[in-house]
């Protein structure tokens, strides 16, 4: 599967490629089943990727260099990851086109007779290190990137996200401290604090901002997932055992130090997510993972005028019917871009997705999982949705985004004083949101303090940064 | 309906053009609000560059308006300043090839004319001006007028020195009649504001909002990309272009045209633009644009060949037929004006546009022939060209 299996006819520098019968965009678990399944059908896949390894956030591995004798250990499904791995560097019908960040999809025409989707792609700094990939179809796996709520002193060195600690852990095997607390909300805070337990850290408090409450309106759905349930289980009882405690209903509302954090003030939090007065306590800490769950990553889909769904949490994704298919003809999508679910989720969605490209009837068994996963995805990011309140530990001085370094109070001026309602004008009037994360750190903070919801994304005629040398070329085709 | 405040204007369009009105309006002592059905900024204005440019223009009525708003811009720049990043930083404009300079002096000499500052640059002294531009360029023409604003600051903070009522996120859905069809304010979905004249700055949509009134003004959208490089120190010090720009501007071909428009910003990243082309509200990108507009910025800045651009954005400039916006008293709709289809030179026409609004309405002479921007010109074209 490497990508110099095409490399005669491939897709390299100014030549125009192959026209494949899929492109799917994402090597993650959703983007490795659709893959695999593509590939067995007989169409010709190109999986195209940003990372430099297959797996994507969630199979991330330690290079081969490091020599870790159980790159599994950090890992659920590590199995399934492995064999999938296994047949696509098998197959002769996928080509990997790895560290390849597609900056723009340009959709084809209808039938087998129109012109073919076109993916423009940057891999390296220089002229010629672009690549535009043709094909048929497309399949959208891009996955999620954390949804971060800024509090004062969340920009501290010692401060790290807790996907982002995760992600260090398994690609580097390094800790961000030795008594780390964990924070904020969602399902992913349980299985970070284990992952750094087990590699030896001592976490005083795993804080979780949801009071669970809402878990028990779901008891139907919480039946139908019992995997889900033991999972969770699990997590908390190694928790429990190795003295790990979980405050509910709380948050960390501050993080102490000078060069870097010493210590986090967590504070109860009402049914709003409104810090309870004079509930705060202080905890000591050389580093906090803080996260408060996903939000799909949809800017390519989003740029084409695919139609989206805003979640029970907020969070806008791909609105998709049964078999995957987004509003735009040829552009499927699976996995966390429909609404963050998980990896069993994503991967039964590659898996379904793969079946409608290829013309095949929905398999079963993978049509049954998403049900039953998508459901329990609804209840947890019920549970978990922001409180509206939030914005209450969020002082005048906190710096809402860090690219740009704009705090809090030029986000509130712009919109009580300058007429600012979204974030869209926000980021007109204050820069929050225009530097190099282009918003995926701040959005959904910002659009909270402009008084509205997520609302539907920006539209980004470039979803990621692209050497202007690379444009300035002449196109290949 | 909710009975409101009578104003004594309400301005459709919180963008910089419905903005200036405001502004003038009650620096006129006219009590006014303003209606938009979304932000301040939201429309085309949020998509702007912020040209304050005299030089794009060949001596007519739309230089002698952006030659007036060049003066009014330097007098806000007194009050506002820096809140809305103003830079005189005058503009260079460059032929590309020797064949290119002929019609670039004799371009000059007529704006000259008119009242233009445009200073010839030799060949030699162009890199002294501007030190990252490319070798070998014949020469060109520096015009001390030019200017640049940020664009929704200059809407937000004009609209707030204005003390207008904001009526932000309220769309209009239909306009007040009175006797005789006179237009008496504006429903929206919230209610009725009413006033004795409606103000249309609506910009690409101030075509619906006249049809609203029965009046004809075929305000059409033409669609524009940006790219914005990375931050960088100040490498771009005046707003620079490449001389078939003015031709573009002027030009009634439906094709794809652009030229690159390099400029520097306050906060670092170079902004390159803007493309032309007439497709609609068509937001499906074509990467050829792109590469058209980073082709030409790296001819003329060959150091930017070595940057990101970190993003890219779009907008739909609102322009009529004849390249000219509409500006004044409707003679066919009593109490209805119009202050839309500036076309790309909203930032810069918009002051003049405010004044000239705010003397119609308080009955002063506007000082300024305001007849080759009278609403009511396209009339006589109704169905004659495909295009209008």
């Amino acid at each position: 599967m490497p990508t110099s299996k095409s490399e005669p006819t491939g897709p390299a520098g100014g030549r125009a490629g192959p026209c494949y019968d899929l492109a799917v965009i994402g090597a993650g678990p959703a983007g490795l089943a659709a893959a695999d399944t593509a590939a067995r059908f007989g169409l010709r896949v190109a999986l195209v990727d940003a990372g430099s390894r297959l797996g994507g956030q969630y199979y991330r591995h330690p290079a081969p260099e490091l020599g870790a004798a159980r790159p599994g250990r950090l890992h659920h499904g590590w199995a399934v990851f492995t064999r999938l791995r296994a047949r696509l560097a098998a197959s002769p019908l996928v080509d990997h086109l790895a560290g390849h960040h597609v900056w723009a999809a340009e959709a084809g025409g209808p039938g087998d007779g129109g012109r073919p989707w076109r993916l423009h792609a940057t891999h390296g700094p220089g002229a010629a290190d672009r690549t535009t990939v043709r094909a048929r179809a497309v399949l959208l796996a891009t996955g999620a990137h954390e949804r971060h709520l800024p509090f004062p002193g969340w920009t501290l060195p010692g401060v790290v996200s807790a996907g982002g600690a995760q992600a260090v852990l398994k690609s580097s095997l390094v800790l961000p401290g030795r008594r780390i607390v964990v924070a904020g909300s969602g399902p992913l805070l349980l299985a970070v604090a284990s992952s750094l337990v087990s590699a030896g850290a001592e976490v005083p408090a795993v804080v979780e901002a949801a009071s669970y409450l809402g878990y028990a309106r779901g008891l139907p759905v919480l039946a139908g997932n019992p995997a889900k349930l033991a999972e969770g289980a699990a997590h908390g009882a190694g928790l429990l055992r190795r003295g790990v405690r979980l405050r509910r209903g709380s948050a960390v509302v501050e993080a102490h130090g000078t060069d870097r954090v010493t210590a986090v003030t967590v504070a109860r939090l009402d049914s709003r997510w409104r810090p309870v007065p004079g509930s705060g306590r202080r905890i000591a800490c050389d580093a906090l993972a803080i996260g408060h769950g996903l939000v799909p990553q949809i800017e390519l889909a989003v740029e084409l005028g695919a139609g989206t769904v805003t979640g029970p949490d907020g969070a806008v994704a791909l609105e998709v019917d049964a078999e995957q298919r987004t509003s735009v003809p040829g552009l499927w999508a699976a996995g966390e871009t429909c609404g963050v679910g998980g990896a069993d989720l994503a991967l039964a969605e590659g898996v379904l997705a793969a079946h409608a490209v290829a013309g095949r009837p929905a398999p079963a068994r993978e049509a049954a999982t998403r049900r039953r996963r998508r459901a329990f995805a609804a209840l947890m990011a019920a549970a978990h949705a922001p409180g509206p309140d939030w914005t209450g530990w969020v002082t005048d001085d906190t710096e809402v985004c860090r690219c740009e370094e704009v705090p809090a109070r030029e986000v509130r001026a712009a919109v009580e004083e300058l007429g600012a309602g979204d974030a869209r004008t926000v980021k007109l009037l204050t820069r929050a949101g225009m530097g190099w994360c282009q918003g995926r750190m701040c959005g959904p903070a910002v659009a909270r303090l402009s008084g509205g919801g997520a609302g539907r994304p920006d539209s980004r005629p470039l979803s990621c940064p692209v050497p202007l040398a690379q444009l300035a070329e002449p196109r290949p085709d | 309906m909710l009975k409101r405040t009578p104003y004594d204007v309400v301005v459709v369009g919180a963008g910089v053009v419905g903005a200036a009105c405001a502004y003038y309006a009650a620096r006129a002592g006219l009590k006014t609000a303003v209606v938009d059905r979304g932000p301040v900024a939201g429309g085309t204005t949020g998509a702007g560059e912020g040209n304050l440019l005299v030089s794009d223009k060949e001596p007519g009525p739309e230089l002698d308006l952006a030659l007036l708003s060049a003066r009014l811009w330097r007098e806000l720049a007194a009050e506002f300043g820096e809140r809305v990043e103003y830079e005189p930083k005058g503009g260079l404009v460059v032929a590309t090839e020797a064949a290119g300079l002929d019609p670039l002096h004799g371009f000059a000499a007529a704006q000259r004319a008119a009242g233009v500052e445009a200073v010839p640059v030799a060949a030699d002294e162009l890199r002294t001006l501007e030190p990252h531009l490319a070798h070998g360029l014949p020469g060109g023409y520096l015009y001390p007028q030019d200017a640049q604003v940020q664009p929704a600051l200059a809407a937000a903070h004009l609209l707030r020195a204005s003390g207008a009522d904001r009526h932000l996120g309220e769309a209009v859905t239909g306009l007040l009649r009175g006797p005789g069809g006179a237009v008496t304010g504006v429903a929206t979905a919230r209610g009725a504001i009413a006033a004795p004249a409606v103000v249309n700055a609506a910009g690409t949509w101030g075509g619906e909002l006249a049809a609203l009134a029965g009046a004809h003004l075929p305000v059409l959208p033409r669609r524009g990309f940006v790219l914005v490089t990375e931050p960088l120190p100040r490498i771009v010090r005046h707003k620079v272009y490449a001389a078939d720009y003015v031709a573009d501007v002027a030009s009634g071909s439906a094709d794809l045209q652009s030229s690159a428009v390099v400029e520097g910003t306050p906060a670092g990243p170079v902004l390159i633009g803007a493309s032309r082309e007439r497709v609609g509200f068509d937001r499906t990108l074509d990467p050829r644009v792109l590469h058209r507009l980073a082709a030409q910025a790296a001819a003329l800045f060959p150091v930017l060949r070595t940057v990101q651009v970190q993003r890219s954005y779009r907008g739909f400039r609102p322009y009529l037929p004849d390249h000219l916006p509409a500006i004044g008293r409707d003679a066919r709709v009593p109490g209805l004006y119009h202050a839309c289809g500036h076309e790309g030179a909203g930032i810069g026409l918009a002051p003049a546009t405010g004044l000239l609004i705010g003397r119609q309405l308080t009955g002063a002479d506007p000082g300024f022939d305001l007849a080759p921007f009278r609403p009511e010109r396209f009339e006589r074209f109704e169905g004659a060209e495909g295009e209008s």
